[in-house]
């Protein structure tokens, strides 16, 4: 078999039904070859290898499955790094198959060669080079063991001209196990008992979640520990879907632009339960007054984690699936009335002082947050919400209402701004019949927005809310908070938005007042297809509550 | 800040040492030192990194170093922990042997492993502190050349390799 079938028939072997892409000399045999297999694997073109491999973010940030993308050589390939990055700090499944210059022309300055072993290595969980046809399937199985397993990741797998033409013997054998990865961690029961000993003292124990807890698909672990516990639970950037923000026991949301409760009480808790969340530094605040009162608790799969920023008092190492069963028949059930009207009574002054004005503001220009609030009326519970980076992330994510696990799909440890636009597209090519809601900002939406086109072109029916303050809004808050209200390279100049959509035939629509906004929304939700609305909002409005950078948690900021 | 030796079983891939050492570069920590050498398991490789660091670095670093896919598995000792060598070559002109350049050697214990018309090669293997020790007493017989290995070191701990491989 020709190499380039072999890895076309490895993707369909490991159950890739859609693939996102961009063809280029180093990887058009392997072009060649989807175009005799495009009745088992499909194929999206994007316009940038970006929105290839943001596309295929969204794609498996949903489905729970591998994202995949192929790209080329040289300039193809380099733009893959972002997002590999992107998907790498976020813990996202991804396989991207690069083309690359024949074998013997490696090291040559060949055209369109780049080192990519080299420049992906820091970026990637896993890369590898194939020069052989016969190597191409053990990498492929391999690539999706390691993109899936353990803690997932990003992996590349860069195949040379030669062996996608050249011929080999093929059967697929799917990687089972090797000897240098370790991907299950039996839970030490002796642990699990001292930090249920921890919890059933505590007065005061309080629970934050992550991304763990969807990655780990444990959340119906989540909410049976929580029920049992009584424990008041706050949830992440990218653990917000894991537990219906309904629940009794949830309280709200952590980090710099969070709600103001939970971020308060993490220095008023006894005894801190982290279940699949790496404390990272928008979490924690100023790490020398954090949480230094309490007892930590923490359970995490990926070793390197433990003790990494928060030294622990116990922490239990293994997929919180198994060490949350564990742990919930452990403890004795509570409940802790005095310590929960604590978050309730702070969440009461948060609604006064900010959610009011976010809602329901007094003033005539729109802010972000009614938005999403129309949006909430709209929206079925299982719609995915895809946010770029920026101030319309914060509020879009505080005032989105989190029902149902996968479906807040946001850039969270690389603040990749771009990348909404690809990623609400692949996120709603996996499943065509769920609402996407694309929400982004004017600055971050231009830095792929020729996306349109593959939105155009698979009529995906995304809906995209650009929320427009004709400025860096994030950078500009920052700029007036911290830098004197020098708006250093922060107001753009916008096109015409709606000509622009339109252009690409997706029917738009523009608001600019308040009284023509919920109709809008409900338009939007109507539109049988792709759908682009422009919201003008507040031009110099701010995100609040907020955890000013080399602040503590308890000095959270509603103004 | 003390001196540790790290010790990486790794699979003998393309890439793997470059994987290893971009964990340093990218948390800025300088290798004071490093070996690389196939372990008594074939394709199985031993990578002995010697840097100075505090106790929390270096433990961050191991973890990250086993994180690595291909990595077998990564721990670390104190000097206390682990017997070790290095090897210096000091390259002279046969011009400057005399009586005195005789006497360092064999109050050092080196060894002349190559004599050449022009130059000999003496060799000495010690810790750093004894091969510096001879080359700062060779600077005055016109050294012209100097070359010390890393480290090269095994653990105190009775675990052997097999327990990590198999």
């Amino acid at each position: 078999m020709r190499g380039a079938d072999m890895v076309v028939r490895s993707l369909i072997a490991e159950q890739a039904e859609l693939i996102f892409g961009y063809p280029g000399g180093a990887i058009m045999p392997v072009y060649d070859a989807l175009y005799d297999y495009h009745d088992q694997i499909k194929h999206v073109l994007t316009r940038h290898e970006q929105g290839a491999i943001h596309a295929a973010q969204g794609y498996a940030r949903v489905s729970g499955k591998v994202g995949v993308c192929l790209a080329t050589s040289g300039p193809g390939a380099t733009n893959l790094i972002t997002g590999l990055a992107d998907a790498q700090i976020d813990s996202t499944p991804l396989v991207c198959i690069t083309g690359q210059v024949a074998a013997h022309l490696l090291g040559t300055d060949a055209f369109q060669e780049t080192d990519m072993m080299g420049i992906s290595m820091p970026a990637t969980k896993w890369n590898i080079q194939v020069r052989r046809a016969e190597d191409i399937g053990p990498a492929i199985a391999k690539g999706f063991y390691i993109a899936r397993t353990g803690r997932p990741g990003a992996v590349l797998i860069d195949i040379t001209k030669n062996a996608q033409v050249e011929f080999g013997k093929f059967l697929y054998e799917p990687c089972q196990e090797f000897r240098s990865y370790k991907t299950q961690y039996p839970v030490d029961l002796a642990l699990v008992e001292e930090a249920a000993t921890l919890l059933n003292a505590a007065e005061r124990p309080y629970l934050l979640f992550g991304q763990g807890v969807i990655l780990g698909k444990a959340e119906a672990e989540l909410l049976q520990f929580l029920e049992k516990s009584g424990i008041p639970a706050a949830s992440t950037l990218l653990g917000s879907g894991a537990l219906s923000e309904e629940h009794p026991n949830y309280v709200g949301k952590l980090g710099m632009h969070g709600n103001y409760a939970p971020n308060l009480l993490t220095n008023q808790c006894d005894v801190l339960l982290a279940v699949g969340m790496r404390f990272d530094d928008r979490v924690t605040g100023d790490l020398s007054r954090y949480a230094k009162q309490a007892k930590i608790i923490h359970l995490e799969l990926d070793p390197s984690e433990i003790n990494k920023i928060v030294k622990t008092t116990v922490a239990i190492q293994g997929n919180c699936k198994e060490s949350l069963v564990k742990l919930t028949e452990a403890i004795i059930p509570k409940i802790y009335p005095d310590w929960m009207e604590k978050f309730r009574a702070l969440e009461e002054q948060e609604k006064e002082v900010v959610v009011q004005h976010d809602l329901t503001p007094t003033k005539a220009g729109l802010t972000m947050g009614e938005v999403i609030h129309h949006i909430n009326r709209y929206k079925a519970d299982d719609a995915v919400l895809v946010t770029d980076v920026g101030q319309h992330q914060m509020i879009a994510w505080r005032y989105f209402n989190y029902k149902k696990t996968r479906t807040q799909v946001t850039s969270g440890g690389l603040g990749t701004m771009g990348f909404a636009l690809p990623a609400a597209l692949g996120a709603q090519l996996h499943d065509f019949s769920r609402q996407v809601i694309c929400v982004v900002g004017d600055g971050g939406i231009q830095m792929t927005i020729q996306e349109l086109g593959t939105i155009m072109q698979t009529k995906a029916p995304v809906k995209i809310v650009l929320l427009n303050n004709n400025y860096l809004g994030m950078v500009r808050q920052w700029q007036q908070l911290f830098f004197d209200k020098r708006y250093s390279f922060t107001e753009l100049d916008n096109p015409d938005f709606i000509k622009l959509a339109e252009a690409y035939s997706i029917k738009a629509l523009k608001v600019s007042d308040r009284a023509t906004l919920d109709e809008a929304i409900e338009d939007m939700f109507i539109h049988d297809g792709p759908f682009f609305l422009e919201v003008v909002v507040e031009k110099e409005d701010n995100v609040f509550p907020m955890i000013a950078t080399g602040s503590s948690v308890e000095e959270v900021r509603l103004h | 800040m003390k001196r540790y030796t790290l010790f990486v079983i790794a699979e003998n891939f393309i890439g793997i040492l470059n994987r290893i050492t971009i964990i340093f570069t990218r948390r800025g920590i300088n290798i004071d030192a490093l070996t690389a050498s196939e372990s008594r398991v074939p394709g199985v490789h031993r990578i002995t990194i010697e840097v100075t660091a505090t106790e929390e670095t270096v433990v961050h670093l191991v973890k990250q170093i086993e994180k690595i896919i291909d990595v077998i598995k990564a721990f670390h000792h104190e000097d206390s922990g682990v017997v070790y060598q290095e090897l210096a070559l000091y390259k002279i002109p046969s011009s400057r042997l005399d009586g005195g350049l005789e006497k360092i050697i064999r109050d050092h214990h080196a060894k002349i492993i190559a004599a050449e018309p022009d130059f000999v090669v003496l060799e000495l293997t010690g810790h750093k502190e004894k091969t510096r020790e001879l080359l700062e007493l060779l600077k005055g017989y016109g050294i012209v050349e100097f070359a010390r290995s890393g480290r090269v070191a095994v653990a105190k701990r009775m675990l052997t390799i097999d327990s990590f491989v198999n």
